[in-house]
């Protein structure tokens, strides 16, 4: 008996991918009921939905499973924002390696997801073009900066997506909305077509409903691309992960992120999956990050800086909007002014203090040497341990409007995920269980490559865990 | 801290014009932010070497060899106010 849409749209999209390989259900057909979907939610996940199912050949490896893309990627011809109204009506001329590669292995762009402008932010906010809603809870935040691609994965808007993790922007709102979220290590997945945001930190992956899933769209989003000359080839083959124990492994946690400033609720969920990581046969120490409460600083002074030059490029002149009558410094000035929302201009005004003469030693310089402590601090950990463990988020989603007002309270939002980040190295956040009906994302990291042994101890755990991301969805 | 004449400064740097009352936001904003960075000035980092990249990787290079790229059509699609097949500006000004 062929299946109805609804069995469909419960599908993992491994198990969708199945089906389609079974003949049960055609890619069109999915294609078409998740683009129905999109085109009719109402948390503010999508900025746009393709109209087109393309033809998708019998033998991609990804069965025609179409994916959400954060407006962040350029796609040829289609309208890219990054959420920012500096860039409205902007089609660019090319396509980013990422979306390219997926549309190539069989999943197809469904549309375009909202986020905070420019990957700025960890509540998705900051959006040009209204709020994103976390289908957990209407009046929550879904996290961001990647919040539309996790709020439509959580709701069953779309059966995977992929997002940019600067920071903590795929990770958080993964957390936030109850579902997977990896960003890999720096330089496996391509950057070109990425607008970007701080270069040395930005990196692609994915946001699905479970691990499996993460590292199907993973293995084939990596590669060298010699359009980004800081992309590698990855150096391992990547095989689906089968883990169903944990033995011989070791997890550390570090005490500085997990205690001061950690709700109550995220660390009672936390303290739940050492228990079950031991049951499954994983060994759990204490191992110290001693430098990682100074990693905010650092990345605060150093992503800005990346920024303010990176976003040096909107002026007015070769696309996007433009504004002023004037002389070209008032065209400059007033395009930027118009085009650029608070929190981007916030960034962009911290990263060029920070970089200006008299003030460069002080803030660039130091923040460069912070993050090789950092660096350290994981080699030093990795000596001991083969996974660190630690909570997402410091919180389950805030109330939307709750953070807007104190930038830096926003920013704490990043206190777990940001020294992976300066590290450039991998980690996944997985659905830990609930704390008041929230769900609580659990972070594992290990050293750069090591996305293998990070899925695998994901998936073992998510098997324990059975965390259901039905309510969600319902 | 950072005061109002530095943010107007800092804005005229970065191209972005500020009213009045935005200047006011932001130096309250930027100072709150500075002083929690400020904290990276307690450790001691004199003989620690900067990081700005993770990944070990050495330079590659390419045959220098022309490669078609951006026609000069495509790359005015999206001017805002292309002039005579180019992106056109107002005068710098005086």
């Amino acid at each position: 008996m062929a299946p109805t849409s609804g069995d469909v749209s419960e599908l993992t999209a491994a198990a969708a991918i199945d089906r389609v390989g079974a003949g049960e259900v055609s890619p069109a057909e999915l294609f078409e009921l998740y683009r129905d979907r999109a085109a009719s939610e109402r948390l503010g996940a999508f900025l746009l939905v393709s109209d087109n199912a393309p033809a998708i050949p019998a033998e991609a490896p990804l069965g025609g499973v179409p994916l959400a893309v954060k407006d962040v990627f350029c796609v040829a011809d289609v309208p890219s924002t990054a959420a920012s109204r500096i860039l409205e009506g902007y089609r660019p001329p090319y396509t980013a390696t990422a979306v390219e590669r997926l549309a190539a292995a069989g999943a197809p762009m469904l549309g375009k997801t909202n986020m905070d402008e420019f990957a700025m932010g960890s509540s998705s906010e900051n959006s040009a073009y209204g709020p994103v809603l976390n289908p957990w809870d209407e009046k929550r935040v879904p996290g961001g900066s990647s919040g539309g691609s996790a709020a439509a994965v959580a709701a069953g808007l779309a059966p995977w997506a992929i997002g940019t993790d600067t920071g903590g922007s795929i990770r958080q709102p993964a957390a936030l909305c109850g579902v997977v979220g990896l960003k890999p290590t720096y330089g496996s997945v391509s950057r070109y077509g990425m607008i970007a945001f701080a270069s040395s930190l930005d990196q692609c992956g994915p946001l699905t409903r479970d691990v499996t899933d993460a590292a199907l769209l993973f293995r084939h989003l990596v590669g060298r691309d010699h359009r980004d000359s800081t992309s590698l080839e990855y150096p391992q083959p990547l095989e689906a992960p089968t883990a169903e124990r944990l033995d011989g492994l070791r997890f550390g946690v570090p005490p500085e992120l997990t205690g001061e400033g950690i709700e109550r609720g995220v660390l009672d969920v936390f303290e739940c999956v050492v228990a079950t990581i031991e049951e499954l046969g994983g060994g759990v120490e204490e191992v110290s990050l001693p430098h990682s409460a100074h990693g905010l600083s650092a990345y605060y002074v150093l992503a800005p800086a990346e920024a303010s030059a990176n976003l040096a490029r909107f002026d007015g002149v070769r696309y996007g909007m433009r504004s002023g009558d004037g002389d070209l410094l008032s065209l400059y000035e007033e395009t930027r002014a118009e085009g650029f929302g608070d929190e981007v201009k916030r960034r962009i005004m911290l990263g060029t203090y920070a970089l200006s003469s008299g003030y460069y030693e002080a803030y660039y310089g130091r923040a460069q040497r912070v993050r090789t402590k950092i660096v350290e601090d994981f080699t030093d950990a990795f000596e001991r341990v083969d996974l660190v463990l630690a909570p997402t988020s410091p919180t389950v989603a805030f109330e939307l409007g709750e953070r807007t007002a104190d930038p830096l309270s926003m920013y704490l939002s990043d206190y777990c995920t940001v020294p992976m980040s300066l590290a450039g190295i991998p980690a996944i956040s997985i659905p830990g269980g609930l704390s008041a009906g929230l769900p609580v994302g659990i972070q594992l990291a290990g050293p750069a490559f090591s996305e293998p042994r990070i899925l695998d101890a994901a998936l073992a755990l998510e098997r324990a865990l059975a965390f259901d991301g039905g309510p969600a969805r319902a | 801290m950072i005061d109002h004449a530095q943010v107007r400064h800092v804005a005229r740097l970065a191209r972005l014009r500020l009213g009045d009352s935005e200047i006011d936001r932001m130096a309250r904003e930027l100072s709150g932010i500075l002083e929690h960075i400020e904290k990276i000035g307690e450790l001691e980092l004199d003989r620690v070497e900067p990081t700005s990249h993770v990944v070990p990787l050495e330079n590659v290079l390419r045959p220098d060899e022309p490669r078609p790229s951006l026609s000069r059509e495509r790359a005015l699609e999206q001017a805002p106010a292309p002039v005579q097949r180019g992106f056109g500006v107002p005068s710098p000004g005086a």
